[in-house]
C-alpha cells in the first residue's frame, strides 16, 4: 500500500494520540491507590504476554468465545435473511406478524440470558441463543426492508423477460437482499460477539468473558483490561474479515471514487 | 393481410384515485388501437395522457378495467410473452455484469449457459458494446446502459418490440445514435419476418422520423387516440437526415395542429390543479 502525505500524517497522529493515552495511564498509575482502580498498562501487557505466550491458556477460552460468535452469527443470518424473505414476499403474513416481531425487537433481550441457561444449560449454546437473538433481528430487518424496496421497473422487467416466480426469487429478490444483508454484517457481527460474550460474563465456566468474571470477583483490574484489550482486538479483526469479504463479493457496487466510468 | 400483431378493442384503465375518496381516475377510455406485425407505430400526446398505461395493457402488466387485447389473434391473459419491453427507467441489475444482464432473459428460458452466454455476446457487438462485457452497469454511461437494455430485449427476438420513452433521458447526439440503431436492429433481413413496434415518445420529431404511423392521444383523463397519420417518407431513415426532407414539416405541421390543442389542454388542466393546492 502506498501512503500518501496526509495519510502519513493521520497516522501519526493517531498514533500519538494512543502512546500519550497509554503515557497517561502509566504515570496515573504510579499511585497505588489510583492503580487499584485503573490498572497498570505494564502489568495488562505482560498479563497478555502471559497469556498469549507464556502459559497459553487464553487460547481455549479465546477459541470458545469466537466458536459461540461464528454459530450465532451464521445461524442469525440464515434465519434472519429466511424470514426477512419469507416476510418480505407475503404481505398479508407479515401484518399479521408485525406486532409480535415488534415487541421481540424492542425486548431487552439481554435479560433472556438466564432463561437460556435454563434451556440450554451452561455449555456455548445458551451464549449462542442469547447472540443468535441480537444478529436475527438486525439481519431480518434489513433483508425484509431490501425484498421491500426492490426496485419496481427493475421486477416488470424480469416479469417480461419471463422470469417465474422462482426465478424472480433466485434473480431478483436474493441478490436484492443479499446487498443489505452485507450492509448490515458489519453490525451484527459486533453484536454476535457482544452476545457472546454477555452471555458467558451472565454465567459460564469458558470463553473470555468468564476470564473477566473471574477477574472481577478478585478484584484483579488488569486481568480485567487485558480481558477488554483482547476482545478488542478481535472484535477489529472481525470486522476487517468482514470488510474484505465483503469487497470481494460486492464488486458491482460503485464506490464514491471510482473513476472507471466512462 | 397477415394477423394483426396487436389488437387493441375499446379498452379503458380506472385506477383508485390517490386522495383515498373512493373515487376512480379514468386514465384512458376507449382506446381502440391495431398494429400489424412489421409496423413500427409511435403513440405521442401531452404528459399525464396514459400513454404508459396502453403500454403496460399490451404487455399484460397491467389487465384493462373493459375492452379487450388480442395478439396475433388470442385473447391477452396474463403477460404478453410475444413481447418485449423497454422501460423509461433503468432496469439492468446493478449486481449483474452487461452480459450477465442481456443473458437474462435467455436464462429465464431455460438455454444452457454456453448458448446464451454466446447469443448475449453476439447481441452485446450488435449494439456497439464488444468489449464492455464484464463492465458492471455502474461503470456504463446512460447510452451504454441504454444499448444493454435494448441488447437485453432483442436477445429474446420478441416479435413485438414497446417502447416507452426510451431514450427520454440521453442527451440529442446520443439519443440521435440510438434511434438510427434501434431503426437498424428492428428492420427486417432478407426473409425474416419483420418486427411489431408500438413506441412511445412525447418528442414529436422522434416520432415522425421513426415510425410508419404516429398516433395522438388528448389530454388526461380518459384520454383516447384522436389523430392517426400515415408517415410515408422514404424508408430506410437516417434520424437526422429525414428533418431535412421537405415532406417532413408538412407531416409535423399536419400533427401538431391536432397535438398542439392537446398540449394547452392538459397545461390549462395542471395549472388549474395547481392552483387549486
Amino acid at each position: 500500500m502506498i501512503f500518501s502525505k496526509s495519510s502519513l500524517q493521520i497516522k501519526f497522529w493517531q498514533l500519538l494520540i494512543l502512546s500519550s493515552v497509554l503515557i497517561t495511564w502509566h504515570l496515573a498509575s504510579r499511585s497505588l491507590n489510583v492503580a487499584f482502580f485503573i490498572g497498570e498498562p505494564l502489568i495488562v501487557l505482560s498479563r497478555l504476554v502471559d497469556w498469549l505466550f507464556i502459559n497459553r491458556d487464553v487460547y481455549i477460552h479465546l477459541g470458545v468465545t469466537l466458536l459461540e460468535t461464528c454459530l450465532a452469527f451464521f445461524i442469525g443470518t440464515v434465519g434472519g435473511t429466511a424470514c426477512g424473505l419469507f416476510l418480505g414476499l407475503s404481505p398479508r403474513t407479515s401484518i399479521v406478524l408485525d406486532p409480535f416481531i415488534k415487541s421481540f425487537n424492542s425486548m431487552p433481550r439481554v435479560i433472556l440470558a438466564p432463561i437460556f441457561c435454563v434451556w440450554f444449560g451452561l455449555g456455548i449454546w445458551s451464549k449462542v441463543a442469547l447472540a443468535v437473538t441480537l444478529v436475527f433481528f438486525v439481519v431480518f430487518f434489513n433483508v425484509y426492508q431490501g425484498v421491500k424496496e426492490v426496485s419496481p421497473a427493475i421486477l416488470s422487467n424480469a416479469k417480461m423477460l419471463g422470469a417465474n416466480r422462482s426465478q424472480l426469487l433466485r434473480t431478483v429478490y436474493l441478490p436484492s437482499a443479499t446487498s443489505w444483508v452485507f450492509s448490515s454484517l458489519h453490525t451484527s457481527v459486533g453484536l454476535a460477539f457482544v452476545g457472546a460474550v454477555v452471555g458467558e460474563y451472565l454465567g459460564s465456566a469458558m470463553g473470555v468473558g468468564y476470564l473477566i468474571l473471574q477477574a472481577e470477583g478478585t478484584f484483579d483490574i488488569n486481568t480485567v483490561f487485558a480481558g477488554i484489550v483482547l476482545l478488542t482486538v478481535c472484535a477489529l479483526s472481525l470486522d476487517a474479515l468482514v470488510g474484505f469479504v465483503e469487497d470481494k463479493l460486492m464488486v458491482w457496487r460503485p464506490k464514491n471514487d471510482d473513476t472507471q466510468r466512462i | 393481410m397477415a394477423a394483426l400483431a396487436l389488437e387493441i378493442r375499446d379498452i379503458a384503465c380506472k385506477f383508485p384515485s390517490s386522495d383515498g375518496s373512493g373515487d376512480f381516475y379514468t386514465a384512458i377510455e376507449q382506446v381502440t388501437l391495431d398494429l400489424q406485425a412489421d409496423e413500427f407505430v409511435a403513440i405521442v400526446g401531452p404528459t399525464g395522457c396514459g400513454k404508459s398505461t396502453i403500454l403496460n395493457v399490451a404487455a399484460g402488466l397491467i389487465s384493462p378495467s373493459a375492452g379487450s387485447v388480442k395478439v396475433f389473434g388470442k385473447n391477452l391473459d396474463g403477460l404478453n410473452t410475444d413481447a418485449g419491453y423497454m422501460f423509461q427507467s433503468n432496469t439492468l441489475m446493478p449486481w449483474r455484469s452487461a452480459l450477465q444482464n442481456v443473458c437474462l432473459g435467455l436464462e429465464y428460458q431455460g438455454r444452457s449457459k454456453l448458448d446464451s452466454l454466446s447469443i448475449a455476446r453476439d447481441w452485446l457487438k450488435r449494439v456497439g458494446l464488444g468489449g464492455f462485457e464484464d463492465r458492471y452497469p455502474h461503470q456504463l454511461s446512460g447510452g451504454m446502459q441504454k444499448r444493454v437494455s435494448l441488447a437485453q430485449t432483442l436477445a429474446l427476438e420478441p416479435k413485438i418490440i414497446l417502447m416507452d420513452e426510451p431514450f427520454s433521458a440521453l442527451d440529442l447526439q446520443t439519443r440521435q445514435l440510438m434511434e438510427n440503431e434501434v431503426l437498424g436492429l428492428c428492420q427486417p433481413a432478407k426473409d425474416e419476418p419483420g418486427k411489431a413496434v408500438l413506441f412511445i415518445t412525447h418528442d414529436l420529431d422522434e416520432a415522425i422520423a421513426m415510425s410508419d404511423r404516429v398516433i395522438v392521444m388528448s389530454a388526461g383523463p380518459g384520454s383516447r387516440p384522436i389523430g392517426n397519420f400515415l408517415i410515408d417518407l422514404p424508408k430506410p431513415r437516417d434520424v437526422a437526415e429525414i428533418k431535412t426532407h421537405p415532406k417532413f414539416y408538412e407531416i409535423y405541421n399536419q400533427i401538431w395542429q391536432v397535438l398542439r390543442d392537446e398540449v394547452l389542454r392538459s397545461y390549462a388542466k395542471q395549472k388549474l390543479m395547481m392552483d387549486k393546492a
